[in-house]
């Protein structure tokens, strides 16, 4: 049972870390904590990948003399670049966080939702029911 | 001994992700996200992923970790408090996790040399890359020769998240002088 | 810009190491850790370490945002020219093999040149991202 544990560990460490990062993203209503928690979401995702790739006394995959036994390159390389593009795509929320703050000078999703809602419930002649709200 | 490093590494990272989403104060949670991939660089070291770690540690741990300041300096840096006690969402994420932890049962150990990702494409790799490329870091080789259409994506991917922050942030945000003019 | 003195002379000291750190990964990809993509981001935190020093002013005096756009679109640009390389010498698409006469040399010269590539278009999109956050200015409503 132990061994099973041991061997077993990365993976349940990954699903934990994926589901912390999803309940954030889920429960929580700050816009910039659930970008937070994407990132969480997806750096467990890097995990996942590159755990099965390691072989204990292997090396790095770098070929030299003296060493025989290499840990798996493959997912070294799709990770590699997944960070730069997980990077690029946080700068791109970050970017719609800041510019939602600017309409709607809240980053609580409650409060945007709220103030989205808000023609409708109060009727006005002329503008409809778009829910449109002016910044 | 590499096991035990990986595995101590992690239950850090877990205890850092337990205090990230309880705590409410966001330059709190920033810096926690900062130490959160210092200690996933770490784990990348011990798990071989020499290139990955050096990203995550100059991407993870410093250029995202200065974007989420500059955001913030932006907004407000408290969270509000929660409406209600979020138990939906936490029913939801244990009951999927027990989903995915029995859906590992079958899955190969920890470096376990048999596993199938070792038999396929892997051992080519490092059998004929430094031959053919030249390179004897067989992810540069990969990364840039086998698997240079896959980069070219990425590399395009990243163009279009520039072009789209550009695109959001380029105009001014309007100000009273803007608003007064016709 | 910060009065800080400490700050100041730190930084002076550190840059240039960081810049030629980032050229030891960018160069030295091919035998140790490193690449196009970790030296394109070691490039721009040392462009935004210059800028949370000496103010943003100063750096856009460095590294002015015409310049940091261009660099967006001209790492992608080099690594499809590189690309397009290919069948012009009468290879396939992305054949390093046609760069040189010696099959491993051409390998060399291509991986060189989209390492490059990736480099310049991750420093350009990191830095235009940095500069269009902290030009904006916090909300003073």
């Amino acid at each position: 049972m132990l061994a099973h544990f041991v061997d077993h560990f990365d993976y349940w460490a990954m699903i934990f870390l994926a589901m912390a990062g999803l309940f954030i993203v889920i429960a929580r209503g700050n816009l910039i904590k659930k970008l937070v928690g994407l990132g969480i979401f997806q750096t467990s995702v890097y995990l996942l990948y590159v755990a099965p790739g390691k072989i204990v006394g292997g090396t790095a995959p770098i070929v030299a003399e003296g060493f025989r036994v290499y840990s798996n390159p493959l997912p070294h390389v799709l990770i590699l670049t997944a960070i730069v593009v997980g990077v690029a795509t946080l700068a791109l929320g970050l970017a719609l966080v800041v510019r939602i703050r600017e309409a709607y000078d809240s980053i609580e999703e409650d409060e945007i939702l709220r103030r989205d809602h808000a023609p409708e419930v109060t009727p006005s002649r002329g503008e409809g029911a778009g829910g449109k709200v002016v910044p | 001994m590499e096991t035990l490093i990986v595995n101590v590494l992690l239950t850090l990272m877990m205890l850092a992700v337990v205090v990230l989403a309880r705590t409410r104060n966001l330059f709190a949670v920033i810096v926690l996200s900062g130490l959160y991939s210092f200690l996933m660089a770490t784990a990348m070291v011990a798990l071989d992923a020499v290139d990955v770690a050096m990203t995550e540690a100059a991407v993870g741990a410093g250029i995202s970790t200065v974007l989420l300041l500059g955001a913030l300096h932006l907004c407000r840096s408290e969270e509000a408090k929660p409406a209600h006690k979020p138990w939906l969402p936490l029913a939801v994420t244990a009951s999927a996790g027990l989903l995915l932890v029995y859906g590992t049962w079958d899955l190969p150990a920890f470096s376990d040399p048999e596993a199938p990702i070792h038999k396929h494409v892997a051992p080519r790799y490092l059998a004929d890359g430094p031959r053919e490329t030249g390179v004897p870091n067989v992810v540069t080789a990969v990364l840039a020769s086998y698997r240079g259409f896959d980069t070219l994506g990425e590399t395009t991917v990243v163009f279009t998240a520039g072009a789209g922050i550009i695109a959001l942030l380029r105009r001014r945000r309007r100000t009273t002088a803007d608003k007064e003019a016709p | 810009m910060t009065r800080d003195m400490v700050l100041r002379v730190v930084a002076k000291l550190l840059i240039p190491f960081i810049l030629l750190f980032a050229l030891y990964v960018q160069f030295h990809g091919d035998f140790g850790p490193g690449g196009g993509f970790q030296a394109g981001v070691i490039l721009a935190a040392a462009m935004v370490f210059y800028a949370i020093v000496f103010g943003l002013d100063n750096a856009r005096k460095v590294l002015p945002d015409r310049l940091v756009e261009t660099m967006v679109a001209a790492g992608v640009l080099l690594y499809l020219g590189v690309g397009v390389a290919g069948p012009l010498l009468g290879g396939n698409f992305l054949d390093y093999f046609v760069l040189a006469a010696d099959p491993v040399a051409g390998q060399h010269r291509g991986i060189f040149w989209i390492e490059l590539g990736v480099a310049i278009t991750v420093c350009g999109v990191m830095l235009k991202v940095y500069y269009l956050f902290a030009g904006r200015g916090p909300e003073d409503d």
